[in-house]
């Protein structure tokens, strides 16, 4: 591990102040926020991350679960993954975000690591994780070797030719079908960013994962009223029962009305690029009867342009039939 | 709280090669009750700390990777891996180590339970199994095995003494 400066700004502000000093907020970030530190302290570990100065944002009033005026809920930056899983009012209204929660990591894991670090938290590729070998996203224009590699947990859904590497949050899959919103504040203020527009595509600059710029400080993310009596399931597809990361996951937002599909949001894990939410197959299904066959048409549509790699053609098979089976389980719930 | 914690330290002379001893910075942790004024590396997790530091042993280091769970502790009464956290992070805290969950003549129920269960094997893992499964105590966790099983996923056995971990686990459980 390189040495840094480890800092404990006064407050928000000042933290703003010093991470826009940086050059880059994203990958090669010279200025790092530090949360709970599960992919932070291990990337840096491994020398992936080479901040010179880390600065402390655990003391900050971020740490809340609060109710807003139009009936939905603000999560804090700093509020704990197991705190956010087991509130309330998100069993209550964002079961889906519950469980999406509590299928990933560990006990211990969720304990530390905080919402904002889960909205950032960085791809499994091994690659990535690897400093002696090639990766753009690591050092651009080095190349991918996954492409002719080890590929077999990495993305179907919007890759590139310079990078196939799978987004791992579960947290962030729930969020995307709840449409939440991301809270940044900024060198020049504060804005709200969309859940589908936070997330980069690859392109040519994997490099590039979010919107952040040097000096963004997420403070709060969003969630808009919940749907009256839908049904939120979210499911999860691994190489073990738990403690692992996801080969094909699904969330889903339901209600259903005299037989028919009338709400429906629903976003994957495991398969894509960055959280993957599949308005084909929302399109598909609105109006449908909620049955089998609208959710194998569904299912269809929504892996429609999914390109495989050497070792993963088993994930749209995989990703069908998760999507297919979250969808019964969300009708039977 | 004023910006540094040792604001001679700058992001210059952190970054080159120095010594250790010329990049050290204090910090005060509360371990076990006990409070400990400490020289360290800015780099240094708690893993480290306590162990090369503190001198307090019993908890390990497996993967040092955040993937096995035997380096388990407690921060304000929650488990943590404390390899993953920073020390310098950390000041202000109550930090709960194997060591000060009971002693070899007052033990925890939980260490007592994973003795009459014989929870363990090479016991390399058992010290963070320990700390998990007391946390899991005032945890949501359903009653079945299973339960159990899921929420202690965090913490590996390469010996595979899982069955006996889960019983020693339910032991303790039903008779809170």
């Amino acid at each position: 591990m390189h040495t840094f400066e480890f800092i404990r700004p006064a407050d928000a502000a000042a933290a703003i102040g010093t991470a826009a000093q940086a050059r880059t907020a994203q990958q090669g970030a010279d200025v790092r926020f530090l949360g709970g530190g599960t992919t932070l302290l291990d990337l840096m570990k491994l020398n992936v991350e080479t901040p010179s100065r880390v600065l402390d944002i655990n003391r900050f009033p971020f740490d809340k679960i609060d109710d807003t005026s139009d009936g939905g809920l603000t999560i804090g930056a700093t509020v704990r993954n197991s705190d956010l899983a087991n509130h309330a009012r998100v069993l209550r209204d964002y079961a889906v975000l519950s469980q999406a929660i509590l299928s990933g990591a560990s006990g211990q894991i969720r304990n530390m690591a905080t919402t904002a670090g889960n909205l950032v938290q960085r791809t499994r590729c091994v690659y990535f994780r690897d400093t002696a070998m090639p990766c753009n996203k690591r050092e651009p224009g080095s190349g991918c070797p996954a492409i002719t590699g080890a590929n077999r947990t990495l993305a179907i859904l919007g890759t590139s030719d310079k990078c196939i590497a799978t987004n791992p949050s579960d947290m962030c899959v729930a969020m995307a079908a709840l449409e939440a919103v991301i809270h940044v504040q900024g060198p020049k203020g504060t804005r709200t960013v969309p859940f589908g527009d936070f997330h980069l595509l690859p392109g040519d600059t994997p490099e590039r994962e979010t919107v952040l710029e040097p000096g963004d400080l997420i403070t709060q993310v969003t969630l808009p009223p919940p749907i009256a009596r839908s049904k939120q399931v979210y499911l999860k597809l691994r190489d073990r029962a738990s403690y692992e990361f996801a080969l094909a996951s699904a969330a889903a937002v339901m209600t259903v009305d005299g037989g028919k599909v009338s709400y429906i949001r629903i976003a994957m894990g495991g398969v894509g690029s960055k959280p993957w939410r599949m308005p084909e197959a929302e399109a598909a299904l609105a109006g449908k009867p909620a049955n089998a066959a609208s959710f194998q048409q569904a299912a269809e549509a929504a892996l429609r342009d999914a390109k495989p790699q050497s070792e993963n053609q088993f994930k749209i098979e995989l990703a069908k039939r998760c999507l297919v089976h979250t969808l019964q389980t969300a009708v039977n719930a | 709280m004023a910006t540094t914690i040792d604001s001679a330290v700058s992001p210059t002379t952190a970054r080159a090669e120095n010594s250790a001893d010329e990049i050290a910075v204090p910090i005060t942790l509360r371990i076990n009750g006990r409070e400990h004024s400490l020289r360290i590396d800015p780099r240094a997790t708690l893993l480290d700390c306590i162990r090369e530091t503190v001198e307090l042993t019993g908890t390990k280091k497996g993967c040092d990777h955040g993937q096995c769970g035997a380096c388990t502790i407690h921060i304000d009464g929650r488990r943590v891996l404390s390899c993953l956290s920073l020390a310098l992070a950390h000041d202000g805290k109550e930090i709960t180590t194997v060591e000060g969950l009971g002693t070899p003549d007052a033990m925890h129920p939980m260490q007592a339970a994973f003795l009459a269960c014989d929870a363990y094997q090479c016991g390399y893992c058992t010290s963070g199994q320990i700390m998990s499964a007391v946390a899991l105590l005032d945890e949501p966790c359903g009653p079945a095995d299973a339960d159990v099983k899921e929420r202690m996923s965090g913490n590996i056995c390469r010996c595979g003494a899982y069955a006996n971990i889960v019983e020693a686990i339910q032991q303790v459980r039903q008779r809170a």
